[in-house]
Order: structure tokens, then sequence, then C-alpha cells
């Protein structure tokens, strides 16, 4: 019904600046609204600022002192030893309070970079982090009920990436390490250490390593140059860089001061002496300048990248101009069902292939099975032919056993008729006669001997006795 | 300075740790309060945008009010022969976009008008098309902001002060008053004003305040500037200060008049100059002290932090209801994307 507010200015290009399209009206008095960014800035000291600092270096390289010396303070006193067997990132927080700013600094260091044998996961683990912390501001970003404003910002703001002085060039792990860094953080290149180089020397090596980080294509920090006050300063520091750092806390006597320096016994280095390094240079651009814009940067340009990506890898896609909510909500509706027909279908194929395994496994045993019974029956036919033969020779024993007897009974019969009618039988005759039936016998006991059961042999020896007594009783 | 002992990130697995923050000394001076610096001059860069909305019945006073605020002619008023303007039958907003400057620091400034607000005789539900307006704004830039690719800067057209103009009845407040200010107050920060307040007297002016505040009491409509938003213990007492005094007494003049020899914005009267910025007069200065010099800031965070999160929250959890089907899907993918 009422018809939207016009003249809105238009959409933006990039919207940094305010639009010159509107209408631009003359003031007649103070209005008072020139004390906003005061309002701003006061609203933002009473928060508080969050910086978080990583630096990546190897072991020994000067980064801890660095940090003690950039910002004043102690801050670890720790010192790694140089066994890690992986790169862990050891990160820690502090409450730094100068005037009425009070500044959250959070320093994330690399331990073991650079000291195992097999460096070719190395800066895995750092990529790895800064994502971690994108992810985690994303994930209170796209929370239902979120609490941005009091959100502790640990995204990383900027990377010091120490470099060592070797004079030479970059070491292949720099390059990698930066090349797969740049588009996730500031990067500002530090040669840490620097006064083991010589001045004309670091001349050569910087450019050297500018030279080289160009031809790879590596993006690091460009300080910025777009407003009027402190471009100047900054377009001399983009040429100072890398900058040649040294670090220390210890004091040293200089002429009639105390001064922060390192001894030598060829002389003292200067930490705050433009002369001697670069670590004016470098406290200057990182804080007092462009601190405000490292942090901008992280947010508008590497954490939106990191957003753009890993929204689009969740498959959300902008769907032209006219862009809702909702259809936000359909993408996500649309994948849900498909990501749960995608598991419906993986469980029915699980099932499948679950009784598919249990079929395979019955038909074994049933195999298994079958070959028993079939063992036992051959086994059982086995023992029934072997009763069977028994059997039959038992008969057969038995059949000659009936025989024996009965022919037993015959010649018995037959002696004890001889015996009465002649009772001068002559042995021999008995003997005789006895002999060839006897000899039949004897022949019958041998041949039964052959198979002799139990019976068999009582048989026999009924036989031998009764012969025996025979011979007794002729006698 | 103690150390809170660190918690060591496992092997391989980088973890985020921030253990209890360790205060820290500082042997000298750093520059780290050059940040301030910094950011005071990056955001005179980019500039401000204030949006504000001014509503009441007509003939209260409203456009020269903003145009007083402002010191320009910001908005036309109604009673001017270009404008053949009758009242309408609905309420219509029309906003106007200016650009103004003072001292480098750039400010957009949209100023919307609700001609034909409680001009009918019947005014149930004037106030959906102002409450629509509103959160088709905090839409507007929900939409921006969900995008995958989305602009450095968002135009920010949500409206982040509602200015309230309260009929000098002296009585109480009325049903219509009532009722809008308890819906918009949800939604927008709502700054009620006791327009032409030259028709009251002082002590007229303090009792009809008075019963004004213990109206909105009793309704529990908390206009700006809230109390349960404050945490700071010195913001409550300054804000405890200006709610005694709101609504603010207020009368508008574009036209100067010679007071003691000073050119001063105020009205003529054969009784006397009301002078519009003094406070004894009325209570002008006040309100844009409020709303420009001192609170700015604070009514925008607030629209950003505030009102526009519960929008927010409120439409998101509108969508996920209605795109909710009875299938569960996987608990993680769920918790991220229904986020969404």
């Amino acid at each position: 019904q009422c018809p939207a507010s016009k003249s809105m200015g238009g959409k933006g290009c990039g919207g940094e600046q305010i639009e010159e399209s509107c209408r631009s009206l003359s003031l007649t008095g103070h209005v008072g609204f020139d004390s906003s960014p005061d309002q701003l800035v006061n609203k933002s000291i009473n928060q508080g600022f969050c910086f978080n600092i990583l630096c990546i270096g190897e072991t020994g390289i000067g980064k801890s002192t660095l940090i003690d010396t950039l910002f004043n303070t102690h801050f670890d006193d720790r010192v790694a030893n140089h066994f890690q067997p992986n790169v862990r990132l050891k990160a820690q927080t502090y409450d730094l309070h100068e005037s009425n700013v009070r500044l959250k600094l959070t320093i994330v260091n690399t331990v073991g970079f650079g000291d195992q044998i097999n460096k070719e996961d190395s800066y895995q683990p750092i990529v790895d982090y800064i994502d971690a912390q994108f992810e985690a501001y994303l994930q209170e970003e796209l929370k239902i009920k979120r609490s941005l404003y009091s959100y502790h910002d640990t995204r990383i703001h900027v990377c010091l990436y120490f470099i060592s002085p070797t004079g030479h060039s970059l070491k292949t792990l720099d390059l990698l390490t930066m090349k797969n860094l740049d588009s996730k953080v500031n990067i500002i290149p530090v040669i840490g250490k620097a006064d083991t180089i010589s001045k004309t020397e670091l001349q050569k090596f910087k450019i050297k390593l500018m030279s080289e980080l160009v031809s790879n294509g590596v993006q690091i920090y460009q300080f910025p140059t777009d407003d009027e006050t402190i471009s100047k300063i900054n377009a001399t520091m983009n040429g100072h860089l890398p900058f040649a750092v040294v670090g220390s806390l210890e004091e040293v006597k200089v002429g009639n001061k105390m001064v922060k320096a390192r001894q030598y016994p060829w002389g003292i280095v200067q930490v705050e002496n433009e002369h001697h390094c670069d670590f004016v240079k470098l406290r200057e651009m990182l804080i007092c300048t462009n601190m405000e814009d490292l942090r901008e940067q992280t947010h508008t340009r590497h954490y939106e990248l990191y957003r753009r990506c890993k929204l689009e890898e969740m498959g959300f896609r902008d769907t032209g101009p006219e862009n809702k909510p909702v259809s936000v909500q359909e993408t996500y509706e649309a994948k849900r069902h498909e990501f749960f027909g995608e598991l419906q279908r993986k469980e029915e194929e699980m099932r499948q292939t679950f009784v598919q395994r249990v079929k395979e496994k019955e038909a074994i045993l049933k195999e298994a099975e079958r070959d028993l019974q079939a063992k036992f029956e051959h086994l059982k036919r086995l023992h029934q032919e072997e009763r069977m033969k028994l059997e039959e020779k038992r008969k057969l024993l038995e059949d000659e056993m009936i025989v024996f007897s009965k022919r037993k009974a015959a010649t018995e019969l037959l002696q004890a008729q001889a015996f009465a009618s002649t009772p001068t039988v002559s042995l021999k005759k008995d003997k005789d006669r006895k002999k060839d039936p006897g000899f039949r016998l004897e022949i019958l006991c041998f041949d039964v001997k052959n198979q002799e059961t139990d019976q068999e042999q009582r048989e026999r020896e009924k036989l031998e006795r009764e012969r025996f007594t025979h011979r007794e009783f002729q006698k | 300075m103690e150390e809170q002992p660190l918690q060591a990130a496992q092997e391989g697995a980088p973890r985020d740790v921030v253990p209890g923050k360790v205060g820290c000394e500082l042997f000298g001076y750093v520059g780290i309060e050059a940040v301030l610096d910094q950011m005071r001059i990056k955001t005179m860069k980019t500039g401000f945008e204030f949006n504000i909305m001014v509503v009441g019945q007509s003939g209260l006073g409203k456009s020269t009010m903003v145009n007083t605020l402002f010191k320009s002619k910001v908005s036309c008023k109604a009673t001017t022969p270009r404008h053949e303007e009758r009242i309408p039958k609905t309420v219509q907003l029309q906003s106007v976009t200016h650009v103004i400057e003072e001292k480098g620091v750039k400010m957009k400034l949209t100023v919307t008008d609700t001609p034909g607000f409680g001009d009918q005789i019947n005014n149930e539900n004037c106030w959906d098309p102002i409450i629509k307006y509103i959160n088709e704004q905090y839409e507007r830039y929900l939409r921006e902001e969900i995008l995958i690719s989305r602009k450095q800067k968002i135009p920010d057209t949500r409206v982040h002060s509602c200015v309230y103009f309260v009929p000098p009845t002296g009585h109480w407040l009325r049903p219509l008053d009532l009722e809008f200010m308890r819906r918009l107050s949800k939604i927008v920060n709502v700054v009620p004003v006791i327009a032409k307040a030259d028709t009251l007297t002082l002590e007229e002016r303090a009792e009809f305040k008075q019963r004004i505040q213990r109206d909105l009491k009793a309704h529990g409509i908390s206009i700006y500037p809230q109390e349960d938003f404050e945490e700071d213990p010195d913001e409550r007492i300054l804000n405890d200060k200006i709610r005694d005094k709101i609504p603010f007494a207020v009368v508008g003049a574009d036209q100067e008049h010679q007071v003691n020899g000073k050119r001063i914005l105020g009205r003529k009267t054969k009784w006397g100059i009301i002078e519009v910025e003094n406070p004894s007069h009325c209570e002008f200065p006040m309100l844009r002290d409020l709303l420009i010099r001192s609170h700015l800031q604070d009514l925008k965070d607030i629209t950003h932090n505030m009102h526009y999160e519960s929008y927010r929250v409120r439409r998101l959890n509108e969508s996920n209801r209605l795109a909710l089907s009875p299938v569960n899907g996987l608990q993680e993918k769920d918790e991220m994307e229904s986020n969404l």
C-alpha cells in the first residue's frame, strides 16, 4: 500500500564514499554531528580492540623477542626445542592498556616450524588454524541468536613471516608457505636476526626477496596509499619491505642514554636506531599507522573470501538479484531431501549386501552339512558291509561246527560200538581210524583256526580233551 | 605479572586457544592509542548514515522540527502552497535523502515522513504501513547480509530513530499514542516529544510529562533510551537523567529574528519571541543533543545490535518453520544450515 522510500542514493560502487547523487544540503548553522566520529571512537574505547598476530618462522629466529620488543613487555619466557614432531600453533591472549585504550592482543606462534626432516606438511597446520578462526566467526554470524558485538574476534589480522638472514634468497619452504597463506591473511615479511647481514648485502637481499615474491605471485600486504594523510609514508615504507629487524629487551648504555640494544664485542646494535635496523619502521607501520586497516582488510577481504568459498562449497548460490532468505531455505531443504534420499539408498544397499552375505553363508553351511551326511552314509554302509561279511563268516563257522559235532557224535557212536565188540581193538586202528577222522578233525580244526572265535577255541579244547580221554579210555 | 598456564595445542591439531587473558604491563610507550586516530580517519572517509522517521498527526510541526534539527530545508512543509496534498486516505511514507557535511564529516541523512497518520476518522491499524516500512528496511539489510558475495559496505536504510509527536493536550496519552508507541518501541527506537509545546506553561508541561511517564510505565512501553540495553553504570546514570526529561517539550522554528542584537531562531508571537535554542524556553536543545550530538552512534548501535538482530531471529525462525518437514536429517548439517 505505501510506496517504499525512494532515492536511496543508488547501489554502490563498493560503497566507500557517500553517494554524491543525493542532494547536498548546506547547513545554516552548527548542527553538531561532526562529533559522530568521536562518538564512534568512544564506543570502541568502551568495547576495547582486538588484534591478533601470527608469527611464522623457524625455531630460534627471534619471533618471541621481536614481539616482546614491539609491545615493550615480556610475554612468554618459554623457549621451544627443535624436536617437535610436527608444527603446532600456540596462541596466547594478553590485555594491554595504554592511556585509555584497551587492546586484547593475541599472539599465535608456530612451534616447530621448519624443524622436521620432512617439511611437506609444515604449512598445513597454519592454514587449518587460520581457517578455523574464520570458521568460528562464520558460525557465529550464521547463528540465529548471535551476539557479534560482544564476540571475541580471533581471526588473524596480520602474519609476520620471518625470513632467515641467509643473504641469498627465499627458502622453498618459505615460498610454499607464503603462497598458501597470501589469500587468507595479510602477510608482512620480515628478515629476522638482521644483525648478521651487512648493509650492502642487506640491500641486495631485500631486492632479491621482493623479486622472488613478485615472480612467484605471492601477494604480501601493501600499506594502503589511498588516504592522503598516510599515503606518503606508507608508500615509502612499501619500498622498504621486507623489514630487517632485530629484537632485544636488554638495555645498554650508549652515550648517556639507556637504549634497547644487543651488545657484541665489536659494537652495539641499537634496536631503535633506524640506521641499524628497520624495527622502528615495523612498529610504526604495524601499530601506529595501519592497525585499523589490517583489521579492516581481514574482515572485508580475507574473511569475505573465505565466507564466499565456504558457502558456495555448501551449495548455496545467490539466485539473481531477487534473492530472498527463503530461497536459501529452499536450497537447504532440497539438499536435505537429497541427502536423506542418499542415506536411504545407502541403507538399502547395505541391507541388500547383508542379506546376500547371509544367503551365501547359509549355502556354504548347507553344503558342509550335505558333505557330512554323505560321509556318514558312506561310513554306515561300510560298517554294514563289514557286519554282513562277519555274519556270513560266522554262519559258515556255525555250519561247520554243526557238521563237526554231528560227525563227532557219529564217531563216538561208532567207537562205542567198536569197543563193545572187540576190546582188543588195536590202538593203532583206533588211532588210524581216529586218525582219519582225527586227521580230518585236525584239518578242520586247522581250518577253523584261521578265524578262531572264542567259541571255536572252546570247541577245539573240548575236542582235545575228548580225544585225550578217548585214548585213556582205550588204554 | 602472572601468566595463566597455557593449554598447548594437541599434537598436529592446531586449536584456537584463548586461555585466561593475561594483563601485561608495558614498559614504555608503544603507540597503541594511535589506532583511535586511524579509526577516526577511516570513519570520516566513509561517512555516516542516519535515518530518522517522524510520526504524528498533521499540523504538529514535524517538518519544521526536522528543518530546525538539521538547520536546513530538509523537508518540505505541507502547508506551502506548492503542495496540493489533501489528507491522504492512508498513511503514506515519504523519504527524502540528503547529504550534509560539517567539518569534514559527511552524513547521509534520510528523513521519512508519515503524512496521514492519525488523520482519518477511523485510525485503526494506521500504524501498519509504518511497521511494514520499518520491517522492509530490515529485510533489505538482511538480504544483503545473507548474500554469498556481499558488498563491502551494506547500505543502511534501517530507521535509527522514530520521533513521535504527541499533541499538547496537557492531559494524558491518547489511545492512539499508546497503541502506536507500544507496537513500535519493540522494533525501533521511539523518542516521544511533546509538539508545539509553546501552548503549555511550565507547570502544565511538568505535569503532562509526569503523566506521560506514568502511562508509559504502566503499559510497559520502553522508549529510547531503553533500560534493558544498558551495560555501563555510567551510561545508566546518564540515561536516567535523560529518562527523567522524556518526553521533551519542543518548539520548532525556522525563521530567525533579532533578539538582543543577535539573530536567533524562534517563533515570534504577539506576546514574545520563543527562542528555540534557549533551554529555559523549550527543550529543543536537549532533543538535538540526544539525537545528534551524543547519542547518534548509540541509536545506530541499538538499532543494529538489538532491533535488527531480533528481527533477524524472527525472520529466520519463520522461514525455518515454514520449510520444516517431518523427516529428520543428519544432526550436524541441521545445526549449521538450519541457521540460515
